[in-house]
């Protein structure tokens, strides 16, 4: 175990190395250019054997990346914004083809406008393809995840692809001290990746063909068990990672101070660390506030959520997504939990932090002491509801 | 020894398929992978080869084979040779197959960037002239005239109006270790080819002429005969291109008539004489150039 | 290993497998029924040259005792061969 000093990318790119991926495809994307450079100077340095490949398009990083799959070997990509949404096509055909591809994507804001930044409307707008979706909070949340996304993909009962999700710059580029695991430990922690699912010259199969309307739900539906095996398998590979590592990770979502909250704030991603800040402030006022941070979108923490909630007065969703002409994904998620779970408080959805759009504290607590009033609404940070302007 | 009937692999790898009876692509992908083997590991995009041999759960390969998404079949192959060699696996052929709009259109990118990185491929294209998998539209390999459902030929316009793309030469501009033509008519040549492509380091493209009857409006008994003609007639050449030179493998010592050619096939069977004058000048330029640049 | 046929056919949820990986060359039906037209070899003309085995998109003539046989199980009956049979050792005969 050393400690570094690393960017969020970097420190994702030391926790791939540690996993050791047999083939890396990669193609550059800001903000996620960083962790794939750093791969490229760990293969120069022959600290990661690895065939890198220098692919020409996103699309062709996924497809090299399922084909490595294929035939067994441990593959890594990374991509962001415009690039996961070129390699839209093979996501849910790598889902539907069950290879256990880890892929960090780098949340970054999709055009038009053209916006660098971070936002997640990236990775939520694919929230349906069929692959495991985690959030990060900090640069050693992301170096962990890195090491424990091969774990969980790569389990029989999931054999699904896992995308990590860092909020581009916020996280990818800002520095903090992480502890880097040595390689031994890593080992320790993380088998070599077996996989019936593949093409060999022992037992030769035919991969990815057609099923059609006799079988086709048979494999949908099996598709869907595998993902959702991931709430039991997530729980293992935290278990086995705190044993070998000492650090401890809550499962699909991480509560904090939300057992006797009357007032309660969801978000995911890097923000969570100031919402933290706020829920700290309005305690020490005697205001019973706490956060409750989505760590996977999914499978989706229906269960986590109606949990943390059942003894809320209220609570409100902070989202750096829309979908346009409703709401929020994220809120429509935790809507369908709360419902599903006989829970009727008033939600509300915060939409913020689109294209980089900074978040205060102050508006932090402006969310808070809205849930307080115990209404309902959506609205833009910063702008309001839909009758708000325009 | 010189591959041929006698000494090919009698066992058959593609079969009990559900291609079109008399289907020059299914015979391509037959003869090629009776060429390389039981270590191949196929790769075949969404596409009529797909389509035709991979209804679960009749599974038509009897080698490992998978198919990728439609524009990804280079890259799939990039994949799978790395995530091989990656686990030191050796003794094996990655091989793609491709039809003409899965190559010459949406999978171009990925196959320039599969021939730029050198990977140690086989890329084989059967081309049919057009997507005939969703029913005989227009493929930037489609002929000059043709008519497919998206090139209609009527009064106003006689069929497709572009000439075929020249693939064979954009690979080889790469500077590719090897690339060939070939022809479902001249299958001793074509196995030669991928016998030689078979010993080659690096990637390798050999696109191959396959008629389609569906498409093209021959009897299905009429396939190999097309494609035979199709050399004969000068309309199709089988070269090499291999160590930065170009070489032809077949000089017709006469070109038999390239009317005669067009006009079996209903796809053509509207042309004017005015368009196939047009056709054969393009022709007699082309030739013109593999006089000139050609061994 | 050439593609054969199978007894039993995946169908049931318990049968299919968990992932779209499965046996390579698992067949569960002929092409028999596609046909109009089925090539009949005459063995007294056949040469063994090999072409038509060559040249069938199918891969159903093989080699028999120095000559060819035809598996009609998976022939399609598209006459190729009988075009490229020079001795005329090929005939297509009407399925009845």
């Amino acid at each position: 175990m050393a400690k570094k000093f690393l960017s969020g990318n970097e420190a994702f790119a030391y926790g791939i190395r540690l996993a050791r991926p047999q083939v890396i495809s990669a193609y550059p994307i800001t903000p996620q250019t960083i962790v794939v450079e750093k791969l490229s100077e760990f293969v120069e340095d022959g600290s990661l054997k690895a065939e890198f490949i220098h692919v020409e398009s996103e699309h062709s990083a996924l497809s090299c990346a399922m084909g490595a799959s294929s035939v067994g070997a441990r593959a890594f990509t990374a991509t962001s914004s415009q690039g996961l949404l070129y390699m839209a096509e093979g996501l849910p055909y790598a889902a539907g083809g069950r290879f256990p591809i880890v892929m960090m994507n780098a949340n970054r804001s999709t055009a038009l406008p053209w916006n660098i930044y971070g936002d997640q409307r990236d990775s939520i707008s694919q929230l349906d393809s069929g692959w495991i979706q985690a959030y990060a909070e900090n640069a050693q949340e992301a170096l962990d995840l890195a090491l424990m996304s091969f774990y969980i993909a790569e389990h029989k009962k999931v054999s699904t692809p896992f995308m990590a999700n860092l909020d581009g710059f916020v996280l990818t580029h800002t520095y903090e001290v992480a502890d880097v695991p040595s390689q031994q430990q890593a080992d320790e922690f993380l088998p070599a990746f077996e996989t019936e699912n593949k093409m060999s010259l022992d037992t030769p199969k035919n991969l990815g063909f057609s099923a059609g309307p006799d079988t086709n739900t048979y494999f949908k539906y099996k598709e869907h068990i595998g993902i959702l095996n991931v709430k039991e398998v997530v729980r293992e590979a935290e278990e086995r990672f705190e044993k070998v590592f000492g650090r401890h990770y809550t499962g699909l979502t991480e509560s904090y101070r939300t057992e006797d909250a009357d007032y309660i704030l969801i978000t995911l991603g890097s923000i969570s660390g100031l919402v933290r800040e706020v829920v700290d402030k309005l305690r020490n006022q005697g205001r019973k506030a706490g956060l409750l941070r989505i760590r996977y979108l999914r499978p989706f923490p229906n269960e986590e959520i109606a949990d943390a909630l059942k003894n809320a007065k209220a609570a409100a969703v902070l989202e750096k997504d829309i979908s346009f002409g409703n709401e929020g994904t994220v809120y429509t998620n935790v809507n369908s939990a709360l419902q599903k779970a006989g829970i009727s408080i008033p939600v509300s959805d915060y939409i913020g932090g689109l294209g980089g759009k900074n978040i205060s504290a102050e508006e932090i607590e402006g969310i808070f002491s809205s849930i307080a009033k115990e209404k309902t609404v959506v609205e833009f940070l910063g702008i309001g509801g839909e009758d708000s302007g325009g | 020894m010189a591959v041929n009937a006698k000494t090919l692999n009698e066992t058959e790898f593609f079969y009990g398929h559900k291609a079109c009876a008399g289907c020059g692509g299914s015979l391509a992908v037959r003869i090629a992978l009776k060429v390389l083997g039981e270590n191949s590991f196929a790769v075949l995009p969404a596409g009529c080869m797909s389509a035709v041999g991979f209804n679960f759960p009749q599974l038509c390969f009897g080698n490992n084979a998978i198919i990728s998404t439609f524009a990804g079949t280079a890259s799939m192959l990039t994949g799978v040779e790395a995530g091989l060699r990656a686990q030191g696996i050796t003794d094996f052929h990655a091989v793609g197959f491709a039809g003409d709009g899965g190559t010459a259109d949406i999978g171009l990118q990925a196959l320039s960037g599969a021939i730029d990185r050198n990977d140690d491929i086989l890329y084989i294209c059967y081309d049919n002239e057009a997507y005939m998998n969703t029913g005989i539209q227009k493929s930037s390999l489609t002929p000059f005239g043709a008519r497919t459902t998206t090139t209609p030929a009527g009064k106003n316009i006689h069929g497709n109006l572009r000439p075929k793309k020249n693939m064979f030469e954009i690979v080889a501009a790469h500077g590719i270790p090897y690339a060939a033509t070939a022809s479902v008519g001249y299958l001793n040549d074509f196995m030669r080819k991928v016998e030689k492509a078979k010993s080659i380091k690096g990637t390798k493209y050999i696109h191959i002429l396959a008629p389609c009857p569906t498409g093209w409006g021959i009897k299905t008994n009429e396939t190999v005969e097309a494609a035979k003609e199709v050399v004969d007639c000068g309309l199709w050449y089988l070269a090499e291109y291999e160590n930065g030179e170009f070489t032809l493998n077949h000089r017709p010592k006469e070109f038999s008539s390239v009317e005669s050619y067009l006009k079996k096939q209903s796809r053509f069977r509207h042309l004017t004489d005015n368009d196939i004058e047009i056709i054969t000048a393009s022709r007699d330029k082309k030739w013109e150039y593999i006089n000139k640049n050609f061994r | 290993m050439k593609p054969f046929l199978r007894e039993k056919v995946p169908s049931g949820i318990d049968d299919i497998p968990n992932v779209t990986a499965y046996e390579a060359g698992y067949l569960v039906t002929k092409n028999s029924g596609w046909r109009n037209f089925r090539p009949v070899i005459d063995t007294q003309k056949c040469v063994g040259c090999l072409s038509c085995y060559l040249h069938c998109p199918d891969g159903v003539i093989f080699r028999k005792d120095g000559k060819v046989a035809i598996d009609y199980d998976f022939c399609k009956g598209c006459g190729i061969c009988e075009k490229i049979c020079r001795p005329g050792a090929i005939v297509m005969e009407a399925e009845k």
